[in-house]
């Protein structure tokens, strides 16, 4: 049984594209997120939607797209996405937690509780 | 020695992929060679050791990313359903976990799998705990990282 080329491309790019979406959706909840939220630490959670599902997503999106008929060198693409998507998932939370440890030691408290006070002196 | 070959091997295969030159003789030759002066620096700079070629860490840390990923996908649905509410309910904590690897690659995996989780930020490394900040009360739950860190620390160990 062969697969029509014409099907496989536009289940390719039926997915990829809701891949595209939900990453963007997912860049543009985490922006509101670091919008919303009321201080520095839990700001950062907001980062964290951006830089993997908003990030991610999109790359394997991109990764969908690498075998469209367009390109020769589909493999080499797919690689070198794949390679983006590790190093991107190891220098995302590095950066974050630098942040965040920056913010610990000069001293900087985070507010606590569900009523969201600063109360605490920390650990 | 085992190190060594890890690493030609790893930078050969990193050279050829982002180069896609698979038979051009010349060019294949400059990337033989630069990989070898790479490797050669390493080694005169020392950083050859578990530290810089966590080898040990490379059966085991596939199935552990997989599950990371699912893990992921999950907390972040929960900090997105809290960045749309209307109005959020947030319960932001610090708290410490244990940090049950014993190589530094394992601390630094657990400590960068709870930061890439949203919802959980590492905010500071002790000599053998984790001070984490939690989104809300769900999100900083000790147990199911206390659960991950041993699933690093199975990985850490080949499996």
């Amino acid at each position: 049984m062969s697969i029509d080329p014409v099907m496989l491309d536009l289940a390719r790019d039926t997915l990829s594209w809701a891949l595209f979406l939900v990453g963007g959706a997912a860049v543009v909840i985490g922006a509101l997120g670091i919008v919303r939220f009321p201080d520095f630490y839990t700001r950062l959670h907001g980062v964290g939607v951006t830089d993997t599902a908003g990030a991610e997503l999109m790359i394997f999106a991109m990764m969908l797209q690498a075998f469209s008929p367009e390109y020769e060198n589909s493999w080499l693409i797919f690689s070198k996405l794949v390679f983006i998507a590790i190093f991107l998932g190891f220098t995302s939370p590095v950066s974050t937690h630098a942040v965040a440890h920056a913010a610990w030691m000069t001293g900087f408290r985070p507010m606590e509780g569900p009523d969201l006070r600063y109360d605490g002196d920390g650990k | 020695m085992g190190r060594i070959l890890v690493m030609v091997a790893a930078l050969s295969a990193l050279w050829l992929l982002l180069s896609g030159y698979f038979d051009k003789p010349l060019l294949l030759a400059f990337g033989g060679g630069s990989v070898a002066l790479a490797t050669w620096l390493a080694h005169r700079a020392r950083v050859l050791d578990a530290e810089g070629v966590p080898g040990g860490v490379i059966p085991g840390i596939f199935g552990y990313w997989i599950w990371l990923i699912t893990e992921i996908g999950k907390a972040n649905l929960i900090v997105a359903r809290e960045a749309l509410a209307v109005e959020p309910k947030l319960s932001p904590k610090l708290f410490l976990v244990p940090n049950p690897p014993r190589t530094a690659v394992g601390k630094v995996t657990f400590a960068n799998s709870i930061t890439m989780t949203p919802g959980t930020v590492t905010v500071d490394l002790r000599e053998d705990e984790i001070l984490v900040h939690g989104l809300t009360e769900d999100l900083a739950d000790v147990e199911s990282i206390r659960d991950m860190g041993e699933r690093v620390a199975r990985a850490e160990r080949g499996g």
